[in-house]
């Protein structure tokens, strides 16, 4: 038995898409580590923004404007009350995780000179290592990595010892995507800043399961993705501390993130519009609080009690299947089980348990480096959101035994 | 054979079949038959791109006739590419060249068919078709 204060079938019921078939049978979707889905209470925020308000934000006098920029700058407090950030303006929108880092790289490049080191973890999203790798290009940096050991963790001593006054940046998930685990991002946060580094930490596979409060951890920069965590895709938010924030260069140019601008010079709009040129996703910002709304009021306690039920018994379930090898088997981890059954391709497994209708992914989950290091072709990865059954578990084990008779 | 009358041929062979199960599991079977690349030719310049799997191809002529071997780290993937080569190879370049590939949505593999699928379908049936185009130029 799982025990649950939540009432997860009325939960199901929020979700319309977790009611549909796949190849013939009820949808049993376990790729929530990719994105989450949306609940009727977002989608109706959608259909309203649409139906009643739609109209571009901040420089409007009218009534439809004022509505928008209205809901969408209530939107970015929602963010910030949620994640404990001390100034609204410190909480820049983007189209999501990916341009937030991007931002910052880009953002460091006049910082940063040759002989300066970054240091990035060894499992790091390809969206979190590529960035730093141009930014080492353009400035003739080093990026070193910080290592992890077999059970997905890293290497706290070898971090401690790859500090040191070069150090200007480091880089690194509060949870891994691929593996799951959760890193220990306080003790990253403070020894960077004893070096003197500041850091950025990529929220994205955390926000679902963990409600961060940025003031407490006293980190520099923090990212998110909106449809992560039951909101829209194509937007998501840079936190950045206000005195980095001043400091970096605008990323993009464009309408909005100017205060006056004449032909032979222009001068930038104050936090946060100085980060957003142009029109910005708006439906998808006002969503992405109405998907925090909803989170909340379920309560993060009990999400991550009851995901950690299912984490615990799907992998009970899943290792009484000979063969079958889970990697990252760290302490500390979230719903995200990432496995390989002796002999068998991932993309087989992968194959056979779509036609079952579960959904699940494979690959290198856009972290070959890690992949590499365990030497595999990928994995299949299941995740698990609160709106998961202990049902669904069963039916993967099943589905994972059946393309096991199929395919050995 | 002429390649319809092979892809007739397989056609029939998966209408005995009612359910996807059955159909697959007559895939991985066909890719146990498959004539396997030789060690040296499985390079990384004998991949083909746009599959989540490895799988290797490897074209020469026989006489006119193509002849192809493969392999593949995925089961479903090496059943996939044994049904295309069974269709292709011992063929003459030309004859590859004008196939069309409707079978492949007659035994029930449609939905490999789509460009946006991982497991890379269309990537063979173009590499095929591309060795077949070079071997052409050169019989020429």
């Amino acid at each position: 038995m799982i025990e649950t204060t939540l009432d997860i079938q009325t939960i199901r019921k929020d979700f319309p898409i977790l009611h549909r078939k796949v190849n013939g049978q009820p949808l049993v979707y376990l790729d929530n580590a990719a994105t989450s889905q949306t609940p009727q209470q977002v989608i109706d925020v959608i259909v309203d923004y649409y139906q009643g308000y739609n109209a571009n934000i901040h420089r409007g006098v009218h009534t439809l404007s004022q509505e928008a920029t209205d809901a969408y700058e209530a939107a970015r407090q929602k963010i910030q009350t949620h994640f404990n950030i001390a100034k609204a303006h410190e909480v820049i929108f983007t189209s999501g995780t990916t341009d937030a880092i991007n931002l910052v790289a880009n953002g460091f490049t006049s910082f940063l000179k040759k002989g300066d080191e970054v240091l990035v973890s060894a499992m790091e999203h390809h969206s979190n290592i590529v960035p730093w790798q141009m930014l080492c290009e353009r400035t003739g940096a080093t990026l070193k990595v910080i290592p992890m050991n077999l059970n997905g963790e890293l290497i706290m001593e070898e971090y401690h010892k790859l500090l040191s006054e070069k150090t200007k940046l480091v880089f690194c998930n509060h949870v891994s995507n691929a593996l799951g685990t959760i890193n220990p991002i306080k003790e990253i946060i403070d020894a960077a800043h004893q070096a003197g580094a500041a850091v950025l930490i990529d929220g994205a596979q955390a926000a679902p399961h963990i409600k961060a409060d940025l003031q407490a951890l006293d980190v520099d920069f923090y990212t998110v993705s909106a449809h992560k965590m039951c909101g829209p895709t194509g937007v998501g938010i840079l936190y950045g501390k206000e005195e980095w924030l001043n400091k970096l260069p605008p990323y993009q140019g464009g309408g909005e993130m100017i205060a006056e601008v004449t032909f032979e010079k222009t001068t930038y709009a104050d936090l946060p519009h100085k980060f957003e040129a142009g029109t910005p996703n708006i439906c998808g910002g006002i969503a992405f609080g109405a998907a925090l709304d909803y989170m909340n009021h379920i309560g993060f306690d009990a999400i991550a009690q009851y995901e950690n039920e299912l984490l615990q018994y799907a992998t009970e379930q899943l290792l009484t299947i000979d063969g079958l090898k889970i990697y990252g088997t760290a302490t500390n981890k979230t719903s995200v089980i990432s496995f390989n059954i002796k002999g068998i391709h991932p993309y087989d497994i992968g194959t056979i348990v779509d036609k079952l209708g579960i959904a699940v992914r494979t690959g290198h989950h856009c972290a070959q480096p890690i992949m590499d290091f365990y030497k595999i072709p990928g994995t299949v990865r299941a995740s698990f959101s609160f709106y998961n059954t202990k049902e669904e578990v069963d039916r993967l084990v099943e589905g994972v035994k059946r393309a096991k008779n199929m395919l050995l | 054979m002429t390649i319809k009358e092979i892809q007739e041929e397989i056609v029939d062979e998966f209408s005995m079949f009612d359910d996807w199960m059955q159909r697959y599991e007559y895939m991985i079977e066909l890719g146990k038959s498959l004539p396997l690349i030789e060690e040296k030719y499985k390079t990384d310049d004998n991949i083909i791109k746009g599959c989540q799997s490895k799988v290797w191809v490897h074209a020469e002529l026989q006489g006119d006739k193509l002849v192809f071997t493969a392999d593949s780290d995925a089961i479903i993937t090496k059943g996939i590419i044994a049904i295309l080569i069974r269709a292709f190879s011992h063929q003459k370049p030309q004859d590859i060249i004008d196939a069309n590939v409707d079978f492949i949505d007659e035994i029930g593999l449609k939905e490999h068919l789509s460009p946006t699928r991982a497991n890379g379908l269309v990537s063979m049936i173009k590499q095929l078709k591309l060795y077949a185009v070079a071997y052409q130029t050169q019989l020429k």
